[in-house]
């Protein structure tokens, strides 16, 4: 990683497992000189109380994120084409996790 | 506790746990100093666990000092109401926190020294020591991969770096002699197999130590002149004072103050 600015460290986003089987979710973004001390931070900053089994960390300049203007055709939901919302069958009894 | 221990085995059984207690309360509040001071916020936070973990580990060890002792002591007693001269922590604990480099140093030295120590506790034949070992030995296991991490960068970091963990090694390996200390306390308690194996820590720490150091591009003096001795009697550097002064003054001007 090459330093953003010449006396703070690169940003990394932390993605933290509440239990096994269950997807990563963004929990926060630390800084540090690489992937390894970034690891430690974020054990650090967002797992001390039993809050992950996993963690990920990935360099904040490695995430490409969508504009807020490009809200209206990204996101329209197209709520007049009920065929794109598969609500008509139900959830096997004993699925926690969908 | 167990009962079975003769008088003689109990008074060496409290003076050992005590060394461990003391040790790591010291640490602890050195390290606790780099709160709200450390480097970047992130490192601050680390330290500071790091410090909490110490803390938690010499109140463990001090409540059981003071059970074997048995004469009402609790780990309070113990931390806040002894004097400089009853303290049994290794000299190295006390040294200043200097800078980045020595606080770094100072603690890869002690998490080697508590990994090995822990795992060959954690077979005693006493429980609660080989309790509190088991549970202390996985925070050093992070701790040591904390400050062995750290080395790695600031010895292969930049010359600034370089030069002042240098420094640090050159200033704080000569205190690590009486980490390997065996006297008559050890002696006894090896014989009883509440301390087993313990010979071999010596090796296995200079093996580490040197093995991590020179992968960090620094160098570990070869014909070193062990300086530290004492400790474990009560020996200790100007710096204990000040720091029993700042820890203790709040206690033993409100005995009775509770939050």
């Amino acid at each position: 990683m090459t330093k953003n600015k010449k006396d703070s460290w690169p940003l990394w986003e932390v993605f933290t497992q509440p239990a096994t089987g269950e997807a990563h979710q963004h929990a926060g973004s630390v800084h540090a000189p690489d992937g390894e001390i970034a690891l430690q931070n974020a054990r650090d900053a967002y797992t001390r109380r039993g809050e992950a089994v996993s963690l990920w960390v990935v360099p904040s300049t490695a995430i490409v994120a969508s504009s807020p203007s490009d809200s209206g055709p990204f996101f329209d939901p197209g709520n007049d084409k009920a065929y794109r919302h598969p609500q008509f069958y139900s959830v096997p009894k004993g699925v926690r996790e969908f | 506790m167990n009962s079975n221990y003769t008088d003689q085995i109990k008074k060496n059984l409290f003076e050992y746990v005590l060394r461990l207690g003391d040790d790591n309360l010291i640490l602890g509040h050195r390290l606790s100093e780099w709160c709200g001071h450390g480097p970047i916020l992130e490192e601050d936070i680390a330290l500071t666990n790091i410090a909490l973990d110490c803390i938690g580990q010499a109140s463990a060890w001090l409540k059981l000092a003071g059970e074997i002792e048995g004469k009402g002591r609790n780990e309070d007693t113990l931390a806040y109401f002894r004097t400089e001269r009853e303290f049994k922590n290794l000299q190295i604990t006390e040294y200043a926190n200097t800078d980045f480099a020595y606080t770094i140093v100072r603690q890869f030295f002690l998490d080697v020294y508590f990994f090995y120590l822990y795992e060959v506790l954690t077979r005693s034949k006493d429980e609660n020591i080989s309790a509190i070992a088991e549970k202390s030995l996985k925070e050093v296991k992070y701790h040591f991969r904390h400050s062995k991490e750290w080395i790695l960068r600031l010895g292969d970091g930049t010359e600034e770096s370089h030069n002042r963990t240098q420094n640090a090694i050159n200033d704080l390996y000569p205190l690590t002699g009486e980490m390997f200390e065996i006297d008559l306390v050890i002696r006894s308690l090896m014989k009883e197999n509440i301390i087993p194996g313990i010979t071999k820590l010596k090796t296995s720490w200079e093996t580490i130590v040197r093995s991590i150091v020179e992968e960090a591009t620094l160098t570990l003096q070869e014909d070193v002149v062990f300086t530290a001795q004492g400790s474990r009697q009560g020996y200790h550097s100007e710096q204990l004072g000040h720091i029993l002064a700042e820890m203790q003054i709040l206690p033993r001007t409100y005995p009775d103050a509770e939050w």
